[in-house]
């Protein structure tokens, strides 16, 4: 098993907390008819930082470092959850079990099953202890494939 | 200089004793006549002036406690006329409302004599660079020590707290030969030095550190005299006092409680009996000049032992041991005095966050830390991150005002925190000294 | 109107006798000044001699002195006195990393003491006054030098420095404060929470404020909201420290006292020496300064002599200061130069070179809020990273300036880049609230 086949590239974009900004990157992306599986913002004091989950990372990283855009890249997971009440609990219970620690999580309702992303401090470990477990983690592959 | 004041520091016992009890008669005569506050305890008391007979006598005489202070807010139990003040200042109370301390120009005056005297017993004088590092305004420690190196003549550098780097740096040019400030602030400065590639030992021309505000340890001593190459003293007293006024010195063996300023009793604080000399109790002390508040019998709360012998300095008046505790639940953060009833109280008035918190204290580096986790009301939650981030800079803002010391603040889910039934217990202390 | 004078043969001097007595002074000074070897250089390279000097008319035959001389005296370049004779320390802030080091003598501090006390009785108070001090103590000039001057006249002291508005309040009105000595914008904020707390400080009559610019309609409004009347005050830590000039009850221009300070206004520009009621830069040579003599010291303050004569007899006056000729700005009664601003951030590795500083005046106190950007090789995409960087940048120039600031993260590239001056600075303060 190679935990890296699991491992997803997530952009993060740093952006100011004004009007405009997450246009300009959207519109970016759609000139290069980049595909956004997933997006989530998270805010802080004055700026706030755009993650995504696109089909053509390196070709979102080209162009929105072009633009003068910060980006960088950060290794997150996908697992599948039963997309019904109790899909999150199991997925929770599982990770809590496996002691990993999640620093930040979005998730999605897609059309074969709930995706829950996640950053976690270990990404190896994490792998490693949610397969362990019979977790359905997302191999990077079939992730970008969704689309 | 051998001492500031060689007659009165090296008085023989038996005369000082004499004045002492010169002292204390007219005192008590003086509250009585002049002092609503003294006059009525002494009478629900039992006590006349007349009792007074002997030094031993001082027992019969009531207590004083920081309550009384707080209930006299502002001015009450002062004896001097508002003309006649010349400075306040301001020290937390057990809740709400702060203790006030008024001084007249003879207070000022043997508050500042009584720090000559002891800067000047450990080795302090006119050529010295002292850096006051004590903080300044409404606490004590920066404007006493200030009159006090003052008054000998030194150079006095008026650092105030904070701004570590630039307090090192000032140290180095200005060939600071001696700094005042809490212990736990010295070994942060060592640390921060360190950082800086300055060796305090090599680099500076420190010679002498007078701590205090805080508890600390002979280990401690051992390390800092060591690792700085330094001589560091430990220096005593509170603002109900009138400020720090009391110092160990050059023999290290006990601060010099100076007997025509003071009368020391240790008390077991559970019967209020005198312990034998030598063994540990509360100190409970008589200032016997002080004009605009007076203080009989009062109740520091710290514990120390005391110990009559003659100083191999030369000095007669007695000396106590290092502080080892507390009899009550205050703590000391940073030299600031925090009771845990203050933080109830300000909490109380935020309605963002509940009655439930704990406190945690403890030290990161030198310097000690403290947490005051609480309980959101689930009616002030919002989603928005900064919402949350503004109700804990609200609530550390609030208490750091109330406290005078800047805390750490986590807020807590409602219901997350222990309950208690009966006294609370909300303090965690993971300091060692 | 009040005619009480602390020193009215000396606050009233004029014409010939004045004249004799500063170039007495003057000659004093400049011999004093002799024992500084910047002066020694300064004097060969004019082709003087301390002789030349005989009268105040000879005193355009000095160079002047500059902020940037003194930076450079840093640390003791500048004393005059062996360390021995001097008594304290205060520095202030310098245009890059070092501040300027000013000492005292105690015959300085006397002076200094002097002055504030005449200024304090100039404006009818005395020792039955109960003074506030809220201002910084410590390394800042503001807050000992008033305590000093008002203990001089005998007030009742309250050093309660800055911060902790509502404790100043509570303290006001439970102490019966009569007298505040503040920047004119604490003043406002004061004034602004007083509102809130549902309370008019009766007993405020006086309201001493300084170390900042403010304006005639600012005064219309802190007058009413404090019921005050209100007094600017003007100084300099070269200068002793705040209080060298003040106004009397004229409210119409500041004294400054022509027995302690030579004052010149000249073109900033050519260095010309202007006549009264012509603006310019005010150059002032001390003519009691022991520690550390000044002459000719460019004060980069814009004023003018007055022309008129004070009905209250005292000397000729300053016009109320009306701006700078370099880019220093004051910052809740700090000084802050952008030189300053950029060697801070040029010491973080993560910051990029390019920054713009605004100022605002946000529920009456001054924020400086300074955007920077990340260097693009440090955006590791993490939130926290990015939170850590702003905080880091927070706290050094916390450090460096004794200012709270607020730091913006903007995007990278996105600050005006300048050939040639930099324009760093955008200032939004208006002209009052």
């Amino acid at each position: 098993m190679d935990p890296s086949a699991y491992t997803i590239k997530q952009i993060s974009v740093f952006s100011e907390n004004k009007p405009g900004r997450l246009m300009a990157i959207a519109g970016a992306l759609e000139e290069e008819s980049i595909n956004i599986l997933a997006f989530s913002i998270a805010e802080a004091n004055g700026f706030g930082v755009v993650r995504a989950l696109v089909d053509k990372p390196d070709a979102a990283y080209k162009k929105l470092n072009a633009m003068g855009f910060m980006v960088s890249f950060t290794d997150v997971i996908a697992v599948r959850m039963r997309d019904q009440p109790g899909g999150l609990f199991e997925m929770a219970k599982l990770l809590s079990d496996a002691g990993i620690n999640i620093e930040y999580s979005y998730a999605y309702s897609g059309r074969d099953a709930a995706v829950l992303i996640l950053r976690v401090d270990q990404v190896e470990n994490a792998v490693k202890a949610i397969l362990f477990r019979g977790g359905n983690l997302m191999k990077s592959e079939d992730f970008m494939a969704i689309s | 200089m051998i001492a500031w004041d060689p007659n009165m520091e090296m008085m023989p016992e038996p005369e000082l004793k004499k004045m002492q009890f010169k002292l204390l008669k007219t005192l008590v005569y003086r509250l009585y006549s002049f002092s609503n506050f003294y006059h009525e305890r002494m009478d629900t008391h039992g006590v006349h002036p007349d009792d007074i007979t002997s030094l031993e006598d001082l027992r019969r005489l009531p207590f004083m406690y920081k309550t009384d202070l707080r209930d006299g807010y502002p001015d009450k139990i002062f004896t001097a006329d508002q003309e006649e003040l010349v400075r306040y200042h301001v020290s937390s109370g057990t809740t709400g409302k702060p203790t006030v301390v008024g001084y007249t120009k003879h207070d000022l005056e043997t508050w500042t004599e009584s720090l000559a005297r002891a800067l000047t017993s450990c080795g302090l004088g006119r050529g010295d660079v002292v850096q006051v590092s004590y903080g300044y305004g409404l606490f004590t420690g920066g404007l006493g020590l200030h009159y006090g190196a003052e008054r000998i003549g030194a150079s006095v550098v008026p650092t105030s707290v904070g701004n570590t780097e630039r307090q090192i740096e000032l140290m180095q040019d200005l060939r600071v030969t001696a700094i005042c400030c809490t212990p736990s602030y010295l070994m942060h400065i060592g640390e921060a030095a360190k950082k800086m590639g300055v060796s305090i030992k090599n680099d500076t021309h420190l010679r002498a550190a007078v701590l205090g505000a805080e508890p600390w340890s002979e280990q401690m001593r051992l390390r800092i005299e060591e690792e700085m190459g330094i001589k560091a003293y430990n220096i005593y007293g509170t603002s109900e006092l009138s400020g720090p006024m009391f110092c160990e010195c050059t023999e290290q063996n006990g601060i010099h409680m100076w007997s025509d300023i003071c009368l020391v009793e240790i008390l077991d604080p559970e019967t209020d009996e005198p312990v034998k000399e030598g063994e540990k109790g509360e100190m409970v002390v008589t200032i016997l000049q002080k004009e605009a508040l007076p203080i009989i019998r009062y109740r520091t709360g710290d514990i120390t032992s005391m110990d009559t012998s003659p100083c191999s300095c030369g000095r007669t008046h007695p000396r106590i041991a290092r502080l080892s505790g507390r009899v009550d639940d205050m703590l000391i953060i940073r030299g600031i005095n925090v009771f845990p009833s203050q933080v109830e109280h300000a909490l109380l008035g935020i309605p963002a966050v509940s009655g439930h918190f704990m406190i945690e204290v403890g030290r990161i580096g030198a310097l000690d830390t403290m947490l005051v986790r609480v309980e959101l009301n689930p009616e002030a939650f919002s989603d928005k991150i900064n919402d949350l981030i503004a109700i804990r800079s609200m609530v550390a803002h609030t208490l750091k005002n109330a406290l005078n010391v800047s805390v750490d603040v986590e807020i807590a889910e409602p219901g997350s925190l222990p309950r208690f039934e009966g006294k609370a217990k909300r303090v965690i202390d993971r300091r060692e000294y | 109107m009040n005619t009480a004078y602390w020193n009215r043969d000396k606050e009233t001097l004029k014409g010939d006798g004045l004249e004799i007595l500063q170039s007495k002074r003057l000659k004093w000074t400049v011999r004093q000044a002799a024992e500084v070897p910047f002066y020694r250089d300064l004097f060969r390279s004019a082709g003087i001699a301390p002789a030349d000097i005989q009268s105040v008319r000879d005193i355009e035959k000095i160079p002047f002195t500059t902020k940037k001389d003194l930076q450079q005296g840093y640390p003791f370049g500048f004393l005059a006195v062996p360390m021995k004779k001097v008594v304290r320390i205060h520095t202030t802030s310098g245009t890059t990393g070092k501040p300027t080091v000013v000492g005292y003598t105690r015959r300085d501090l006397d002076n200094w003491s002097e002055l504030i006390a005449r200024n304090l009785t100039m404006v009818g108070l005395t020792d039955d006054d109960i003074f506030q001090n809220a201002v910084n103590y410590g390394l800042f000039t503001g807050g000992l030098g008033f305590h000093y001057g008002a203990e001089k006249v005998g007030m009742t002291v309250i050093p309660s420095a800055t911060g902790n508005t509502r404790r100043q309040i509570e303290m006001i009105d439970d102490f019966g404060v009569t007298a505040l000595h503040c920047t004119p914008s604490y003043a406002m904020h004061i004034a602004g929470v007083a509102e809130k707390e549902g309370t008019t400080l009766p007993s405020l009559k006086t309201g001493m404020f300084g170390a900042e610019p403010w304006s005639d309609n600012m005064r219309k409004i802190l007058e009413e909201k404090l019921g005050v009347t209100a007094y600017d005050s003007y100084g300099m830590s070269e200068m002793y420290g705040p209080g060298a000039a003040f106004e009397c009850q004229e409210r119409d221009g500041l004294h400054i006292w022509h027995d302690m300070y030579y004052v010149e206004i000249i073109d900033p520009d050519t260095g010309e020496v202007l006549g009264p009621g012509e603006r310019g830069e005010l150059v002032v040579t001390p003519l009691v300064k022991e520690a550390m003599p000044l002459l000719r010291y460019r004060t980069g303050d814009i004023t003018m002599l007055m022309e008129d004569e004070c009905p209250c007899g005292r000397g000729a006056k300053l016009a109320r200061f009306s701006g700078r000729c370099d880019d220093m700005l004051v910052i809740r009664g700090i000084n802050v130069f952008p030189s300053q601003i950029e060697h801070v951030l040029r010491s973080i590795p993560e910051v990029g070179d390019e920054f713009l500083v605004y100022v605002d005046r946000v529920n009456h106190l001054d924020e400086m809020t300074i955007d920077i950007e990340l260097k693009r090789e440090y955006f590791s995409g993490e939130l926290s990273d990015l939170t850590r960087v702003q905080n880091k940048v927070v706290a050094a120039l916390r450090e460096a300036l004794n200012l709270r600031t607020r730091v913006k993260l903007v995007e990278p590239e996105s600050l005006p880049r300048y050939e040639g001056k930099a324009k760093r600075v955008v200032d939004r303060r208006g002209d009052t609230v």
